[in-house]
């Protein structure tokens, strides 16, 4: 496994010292690696380890286990599509299937521009308005199949601008 | 401690509070099929829901792993409603659970199948699709195939507790969970040091030893002159494979069952052990005198010598440069016992047999090849040999006592034998050291105060003929670590550090006999307490009819000497006997 430099391995250990006094500090520190790297490889699991004393298996299994965090890169806009009980029932799976159609990837893939991620969320806990579809942390409500065109040209222009 | 008074089938029981209602039943005779639990909450998730019973006022029923005796609790084990729900459990499991129950090793020891008997599952009542299967073959010492995985994390908890390691973990969610060092890796890109104790606590036959049953056929099919050795703990537990009570030694009738599996020469590998002790010694009054790297820490547990070369490289001069007792001993085995015997070192096939699974690994280090035959060709475990036995047809309990080969390696000290306790190796190493630098034998000859038979730390400080002499023991890598940062800090008081890397010392190691209690009915209520001690006492004992006590009194360990190998720590003794280390990664890219 190739190793972090020291510099990318200094800012991991900076962010675990944020944490310190915590008992259960892991999930913070995870979730700040992934705010601000965007993911969390190996590697860096394996400082994290050292700091906080948790085995890398440990946080292996955290981070496979939320799909809020991401082994790998993520794309500059990730499309969270809910598929929780509510926005299931109100057609998320269409709606999914739809972004996958349009992106050529499938859910947990990046497209090959470095654009865009598809996630497939359970339930984001806005079950009034689904189905839910949240981008960047801005929040499509009650998404029409027929809207995720729109969606994505909007966000295709932004970055081009 | 407070009692309460509880009612099981409307019965009532007084029992401690703070017990478990599966522990609490027990006491009162009831067996509660189980699985996830396991060893007074060492593991203890209550999520395989296989213990369920019923308790009067509680809604739905309970995992009794997991909830506790309070006053006026009845309970009832019974019921249909909880024998329903204790089958289905269990038919729930075995949905997704490869059922090839005859190819397995683990039949005949197998918790899944135990409960799937006790329960009544039936076969094939969920169908569907089964987990993605992840299996790695490629460790010397451990198997892992998650097809026979229930999800218990007794793996995961044992590899923290006994070593505060933590390689397997929980990977993925859902249906897709499975157990496995991170990102899917082998044991051997892991910084896993092989020495099975996840395999000693798995229910099924997910975790195994990495068998080489097949490659001691193999050299009896070749014509090699096949030459086994035994560890010492293997005599002190192979007995529980065939029915005897935990701690009853069977070295004669293990002798008497390798000469009937065709071993052209049955050796004690305490003989190595002596010679060990008589290098390792050497090694220490050396650095002593001369001012060498201390605390010298003993490098006979190749669990241990893994752990450092992953995590302390920098402290691997402070190991022992010695080989382990088996090591050496085939190292002899095939230059001089080859010698005198006129035999090809090539055609020598050596078989050691070991309570251990590390020592798979070991016996392939590139370090241990002397000209570059290997020192050990293949190595089988205390339950690997079991099945070797049973498969040869052999009735154990009916074999006659018989006696060690005696040519060259056939004697043995008493100090050679607790070699397989943790503990045994500073005391045999010590009972020489005094004598050689007092020039007389230590009275009493034991050191009772390095004795014991648990993972944790002992120390001890003699005063040998005005020579302070600070020792420590610690087994298992969570006792170990605290030594070792210790030393690392500069803060070590030691002059000599004994480390196993199970805890308990050899008797325990990840290669020995399962031990569950409800597989052994006549032993004691407390057995998974008292089962090492018990091993430990049966070494104790053996150590005490020796006629020779001391390693350095071994006549024929003398006569090696003085035939052939000159000193201990001579140019041929560090040629044939002593070895190296190198630092390792830990997470290193798989292939």
């Amino acid at each position: 496994m190739g190793k972090l430099n020291a510099a990318a391995a200094a800012q991991i250990r900076e962010i675990c010292d944020r944490y310190k006094g915590e008992k259960t500090p892991l999930m913070m520190i995870l979730s700040d690696i992934q705010n601000e790297y965007g993911y969390i490889p190996l590697e860096v699991q394996e400082v994290v380890s050292e700091k906080t004393g948790i085995s890398v298996a440990e946080i292996y299994g955290v981070v496979t286990f939320y799909s809020f965090f991401s082994l790998t890169p993520k794309g500059k806009y990730v499309i969270g599509c809910c598929l929780g009980t509510a926005c299931y029932v109100k057609g998320a799976q269409i709606v999914i299937d739809r972004f996958s159609e349009l992106l050529g990837i499938k859910p947990g893939q990046t497209t090959e521009d470095g654009l865009f991620t598809l996630d497939a969320l359970r339930c984001i806990g806005a079950c009034g308005i689904a189905p839910a579809v949240s981008i960047n942390g801005k929040v499509y409500p009650k998404v029409d199949v027929e809207e995720v065109e729109d969606i994505i040209a909007s966000y295709k222009k932004e970055a081009s601008a | 401690m407070a009692l309460v008074t509880i009612k099981i089938e409307g019965v009532s029981h007084q029992v401690e509070e703070g017990l478990t209602i599966l522990e609490a039943a027990r006491k009162c005779g009831y067996e509660i099929p189980s699985l996830c639990s396991f060893n007074h909450g060492e593991c203890n998730q209550g999520s395989c829901r296989v213990c369920l019973v019923e308790v009067k006022g509680a809604r739905g029923l309970v995992a009794s792993c997991v909830y506790p005796v309070s006053d006026g609790m009845e309970i009832t084990i019974s019921s249909p409603a909880a024998t329903t729900a204790r089958r289905m459990s269990v038919e729930l499991l075995l949905s997704n659970h490869n059922q090839f129950c005859q190819q397995c090793d683990k039949n005949g020891k197998c918790e899944l199948l135990h409960v799937a008997n006790v329960t009544g599952a039936r076969a094939d009542v969920f169908g569907g699709v089964h987990s993605e299967v992840h299996i790695d073959k490629l460790a010397p010492g451990l198997v892992r195939d998650t097809s026979k995985c229930i999800l218990c994390g007794r793996c995961i908890e044992r590899c923290k507790n006994a070593h505060g390691l933590g390689i397997l973990g929980y990977e993925n969610r859902g249906f897709n969970t499975f157990v496995s060092p991170a990102q899917d890796r082998g044991f051997n890109d892991s910084p896993c040091i092989q020495c099975g104790q996840c395999v000693s606590v798995c229910p099924t036959g997910a975790l195994m030893e990495h068998s080489e049953i097949e490659k001691v056929d193999e050299a009896f099919a070749a014509g090699k002159v096949v030459i086994a050795q035994a560890a010492p703990a293997v005599r002190a537990a192979l007995g529980e494979e065939f029915g005897y009570p935990i701690g009853t030694p069977v070295t004669g009738k293990m002798i008497a069952a390798m000469r009937r599996l065709g071993f052209k020469r049955i050796y004690d590998v305490n003989f190595g052990a002596d010679l060990t002790i008589m290098e390792e010694g050497t090694e220490l009054l050396g650095r002593l005198k001369n001012g060498g790297v201390l605390p010298m820490i003993t490098s006979c547990s190749p669990g241990w010598v893994n752990y450092a070369e992953y995590n302390y490289s920098d402290l691997l001069p402070n190991l022992s440069s010695c080989k382990s007792p088996h090591q050496m001993q085939g190292a002899v085995i095939k230059s001089y016992w080859a010698k005198v015997h006129d035999v090809a070192p090539e055609d020598i096939f050596v078989v050691s047999v070991m309570p251990c699974t590390a020592k798979k690994f070991e016996r392939q280090r590139e370090q241990l090849k002397v000209n570059g035959l290997a020192d050990v060709d293949a190595v089988i475990t205390t339950r690997e040999l079991a099945r070797m036995i049973k498969r040869a047809g052999i009735i154990f309990e009916r074999l006659p006592e018989e006696g060690w080969d005696q040519d060259i390696m056939g004697d043995y000290s008493g100090a050679g034998v607790i070699f397989g306790v943790t503990g045994g190796v500073m005391e045999a190493a010590l009972r020489t050291v005094y004598y050689k630098l007092t020039g007389e034998e230590a009275d009493p000859i034991t050191f009772e105060s390095v004795r014991g038979h648990e993972a944790g730390i002992r120390e001890a400080s003699l005063d040998i003929n005005g020579t302070t002499v600070n020792v420590a023991i610690a087994s298992g890598m969570k006792s170990a670590k605290v030594l070792l940062d210790d030393i690392r800090a500069g803060k070590s008081k030691y002059h000599f550090i004994e480390i196993m890397g199970c805890p308990g010392g050899c008797i325990n190691g990840g290669g020995q006999p399962y031990v569950r209690e409800f597989f052994l009915p006549h032993e004691d209520d407390d057995i998974m307490d008292t089962y090492k001690e018990k091993r430990a006492r049966a070494l104790y004992l053996e150590d005490k009819r020796q006629t020779h006590r001391q390693s350095h009194n071994n006549p024929q360990v003398k006569e090696l000497y003085d035939k052939f190998l000159g000193e201990p720590n001579s140019h041929k003794a560090h040629e044939l006997l002593h070895t190296t280390y190198a630092a390792r990664v830990g997470f290193n890219d798989p292939e």
